[in-house]
């Protein structure tokens, strides 16, 4: 069920905290290591798409659309789209394969470029929908202004009743994190590089409990871009095609982050599922994750409803080293965004794609040639299977 | 200095209930489906029959977070948010906030009961135990 789509380039700018750098030279930066990783050039896009498409509903959380980056890289285009309501921050990724497999682009550029760390002030903290509004309306309009302002509010509750119903304790998140920060240290990109221990990890502030300070993303600067080739264009290019395999964007539960019949699970069990049917690989054949790890708590709910343990199951195969350098399956050899940066996703695949390529050096995981990412939490998800043949 | 919510058709009953009172709750009249967050249309069966109901106000705690973080400026810290079942409206929970005990000591389980603040035109459900 192999999709005529695969990804041919993927680049990442120079992310930092407090750059100062405007968006666009993040992302042009992107968009040249990308071409260049993929031995294409500017001609040869013909296609853009990115998540969410200029927002202004958080500061810095989206200050380009493919408007702006038409405008500015000069791109002539058979096919542009943002996706701000779709399967996570996946979905412009997703509209590309799509795309690309029925035809409508050879080569699609998608972006995700934020200036979280950059715009953030004492006044307008990032990634608190609405800030600043008088009025807000949607899904959010019944959590924001009851005071559960952060996604860490709404992770936090769904951590509380995992942990309640599981056993799973605050050590197990700790796991995840001084792990990815592990990994963080073997990537000269990654945002944080100090060591992060145990002890200082459940020493750090509570945030929304039972996650800490350790369980947030840090919020960056900074721009990824993948690009998604037709499949016999994706011959021509400079590396192997990673094949997308399969996709999955199953939601069965409304978007709401406190109406789920089971809080212990959340979309990514619908995408996730959905992404299975349509392919003939197994977990096992799994080699490499990339989960997404806006907070710590989504990674065991990614491993569960990716298959790659049983519900309820996590806390053990975490403690049993299963996801951290070294590991059977492991997760996030970026860094993740806990060590390496809130890029939305874009910088969870970007790491499964270097790791099939064979680019990640000293966190290199031998042979991988199968990978997995999923992105979001909560009601959002998107799920992807990628294959180096 | 929280942001407010935009009254609409459809959940001005949720947000001003308070004002006598009551949690308001739609329900869908033709397949008694309870609908939350409110909507003009049943989600069930696609009838326009909708009406907000009283219920109870008490419920279960199917979760909660204690938030030690200020967001906003002039946000009082830590106060725990609790993810309520609600009595009398099958598949429904109210999020809010807790308010009238240590929020380090709210449980799962633990029955609830409403009680509501004002701000402007909104009457904020929150949580208080009902013991
Ligand atoms: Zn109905």
């Amino acid at each position: 069920m192999t999709m005529n789509a695969a990804i041919t380039g993927v680049g990442m700018s120079d992310i930092g905290r407090k750059t100062g750098r405007p968006a666009m030279a993040h992302l042009a930066e992107a968009a040249k290591r990308a071409l260049e990783c993929a031995g294409l050039t500017k001609e040869d896009i013909d296609g853009i798409s990115t998540y969410p498409g200029k927002a202004d509903n958080s500061p810095g959380m989206s200050p380009l659309g493919t408007g702006e980056v038409r405008n500015a890289l000069g791109l002539k285009t058979r096919w542009h789209s943002a996706v701000p309501d779709g399967p996570s921050q996946m979905a412009p990724l997703m509209v590309a394969a799509m795309a690309v497999a029925t035809g409508q682009a050879r080569h699609v550029l998608c972006f995700r470029a934020l200036t979280e760390s950059s715009s953030q002030t004492a006044t307008q903290r990032a990634s608190i929908p609405g800030a600043g509004r008088a009025r807000l309306g949607g899904w959010y309009s019944y959590l924001v202004p009851a005071n559960a302002m952060s996604a860490s509010n709404w992770a936090g509750w769904m951590a509380t009743r995992y942990f309640h119903e599981f056993g799973m304790t605050r050590e197990h998140l700790g796991m995840i994190a001084t792990g990815q920060r592990v990994f963080a240290q073997h990537n000269p990109a990654a945002v944080m590089q100090s060591p992060l221990t145990m002890e200082d990890y459940l020493g750090a502030r509570m945030i929304s409990s039972p996650l800490g300070l350790f369980d947030c993303d840090v919020p960056i600067d900074g721009a990824c871009v993948i690009i998604v080739s037709a499949a016999d264009a994706a011959k021509d290019c400079a590396r192997a095609p990673l094949t997308i395999e399969a996709m999955g964007a199953a939601l069965g539960s409304q978007e709401t982050w406190d109406q789920r019949p089971d809080l212990t699970t959340m979309g990514a069990h619908d995408s996730a599922a959905d992404m299975w049917k349509r392919t003939d690989l197994k977990p096992a054949d799994v080699d490499v994750l990339g989960l997404y790890d806006g907070f710590s708590i989504f990674v065991p709910y990614w491993l569960e409803a990716m298959g790659f343990c049983g519900h309820g199951e996590a806390k053990d195969f975490i403690a049993e080293g299963n996801i951290g350098p070294g590991g059977r399956f492991p997760v996030n050899t970026g860094g993740g965004q806990l060590s390496g940066g809130r890029l939305h996703g874009f910088g969870l695949l970007h790491e499964v794609c270097t790791q099939l390529w064979g680019q990640a050096d000293a966190r290199q995981v031998v042979g991988a040639s199968v990978g997995a990412c999923g992105m979001g939490g909560g009601f959002i998800a998107g799920s992807m299977l990628l294959r180096r043949d | 200095m929280r942001p407010l919510p935009e009254l609409t058709p459809e959940n001005t009953a949720f947000w001003t209930g308070g004002a006598v009172g009551k949690l308001m709750i739609a329900f869908c009249a033709d397949c008694r489906h309870a609908i939350h967050p409110p909507q003009l249309i049943c989600p069930k069966c696609w009838s326009e029959a909708i009406e907000s109901k009283a219920v109870s106000g008490t419920g279960a705690v199917y979760s909660y977070t204690v938030n030690h973080q200020q967001w906003a400026p002039g946000m009082q810290v830590p106060f725990a948010l609790a993810v309520v079942d609600l009595d009398g409206a099958p598949g429904v929970r109210v999020t809010a906030e807790v308010v009238g005990m240590n929020p380090d000591d709210v449980t799962i389980g633990q029955t609830m009961r409403v009680t509501f603040v004002n701000i402007e035109d909104i009457w904020f459900p929150q949580w208080e135990p009902a013991q």
